[in-house]
């Protein structure tokens, strides 16, 4: 249930936006999950659903997820991670702080773990749709 | 794109009364030792403290502590384990052993998720022990945690105080408040350190002899609290509280 603190980031950050553009309903919230942190959707929908304050009455949910892609510092290699190739305990750790991959992920071509998430590491607010 | 993260941090700390980053420009001068210290000795005064360690890298209060076998729980967020009646928190939770080297824009993204999703409670006082130097845990702690003050750690060399005395004028010049300066590890009677901390207006807390004996308490708790060094730390506590 992390994820339910990262819906309520969600929430809070979507109100921000919302008081600052003088929104005063949200329509619609759309945000990318990156594969890396490996978030439960259903969980982070229950969450948003259970927080939802009367600026989120109507507010339509939209989650897509994003592929995680990290480059090696040392080589240049770039490849996208894959949860299949962890142990569940592995993944887990990723799960709570996406960072320690670095002590458990290796760039497969030289082996050095010093690269860079590219992209697709956690939950990102990409748009926001409302009413004034 | 935004990231929603630091948005809900104000909320995380609104149940915490103090928040004290014991900290040092120069490593190796002691920070762990000293913040693990004060925060079993203020708990020992019956506040609710929590520490947290923020030296992702080179973590060692769990060392000091003698931590094994606890993980925090997951509970609408983090919730930390209590360890010696303090409510702590390490990346080595998630890290176990292993180097894991990180970059600073990683270092930024772990400490924003961990403020994020960490439930501490009530607490009278968090302490932080934090990584050395002036870079980016520092400046994003300022920025994120508006009632954050510092403890100061140097040594007596003055390869660590010219180190320091920078630190002490950027956290004037950002308006940071500096409850004053800790002389760790002294070997001598010279007040140099002290004379100079005062000339630039701040507090000089306390001096602590370098103690032979620490280094067998390590991973004892009940024993460090009985070393010298921990008898000195405790007035530091009671000037922490004035």
């Amino acid at each position: 249930m992390h994820e339910w603190a990262l819906a309520e980031a969600v929430i809070t950050a979507a109100s921000k936006i919302a008081e600052k553009e003088k929104l005063k309903k949200i329509t619609e919230v759309i945000i990318k999950v990156g594969e890396l942190q490996q978030v439960e959707e259903d969980i982070i929908l229950f969450a948003f659903n259970q927080l939802r304050t009367d600026l989120f009455k109507s507010t339509k949910l939209c989650m897509f997820k994003g592929k995680t892609k990290l480059k090696c510092h040392f080589c240049d290699n770039a490849w996208n991670f894959i949860k299949e190739n962890l142990d569940e305990t592995t993944a887990e750790s990723i799960h709570f702080v996406p960072e320690v991959a670095h002590a458990y992920i290796k760039c497969p071509k030289c082996g050095s773990p010093d690269f860079e998430i590219v992209e697709g590491r956690g939950i990102w607010i990409e748009n926001i749709k409302g009413v004034k | 794109m935004i990231d929603p993260r630091s948005s809900v941090i104000a909320k995380r700390f609104a149940t915490i009364n103090r928040v004290i980053a014991i900290s040092s420009g120069k490593g190796g001068v002691g920070k762990s030792m000293i913040a693990t210290t004060i925060a079993l000795k203020l708990a020992k005064k019956g506040l609710k403290v929590g520490l947290f360690d923020l030296d992702f890298t080179s973590p060692s209060t769990h060392l000091i502590l003698g931590v094994k076998n606890i993980q925090p729980k997951e509970e609408k967020g983090i919730v930390p384990p209590f360890v010696n009646e303090l409510a702590y928190m390490s990346i080595v939770f998630y890290s176990g052993d292993l180097a894991t080297p990180l970059r600073g824009v990683d270092i930024s993204n772990a400490l924003l998720e961990l403020l994020s999703v960490i439930k501490w409670g009530n607490l009278d006082i968090l302490i932080l022990d934090m990584p050395p130097g002036l870079g980016d845990v520092v400046l994003d702690l300022i920025k994120l945690i508006q009632k954050i003050e510092f403890v100061i750690v140097t040594t007596s060399s003055q390869l660590a105080f010219q180190t320091v005395k920078k630190q002490l004028k950027l956290l004037n010049e950002l308006k940071v408040n500096t409850i004053g300066v800790i002389e760790n590890m002294k070997n001598s009677k010279n007040q140099v350190i002290q004379s100079e901390t005062e000339k630039l207006g701040f507090v000089y807390l306390s001096n602590i002899p370098f103690d032979k004996t620490l280094e067998t308490s390590i991973g004892n708790s009940e024993k460090l609290l009985q070393t010298n060094f921990a008898k000195i730390i405790e007035n530091v506590a009671k000037k922490i509280l004035i």
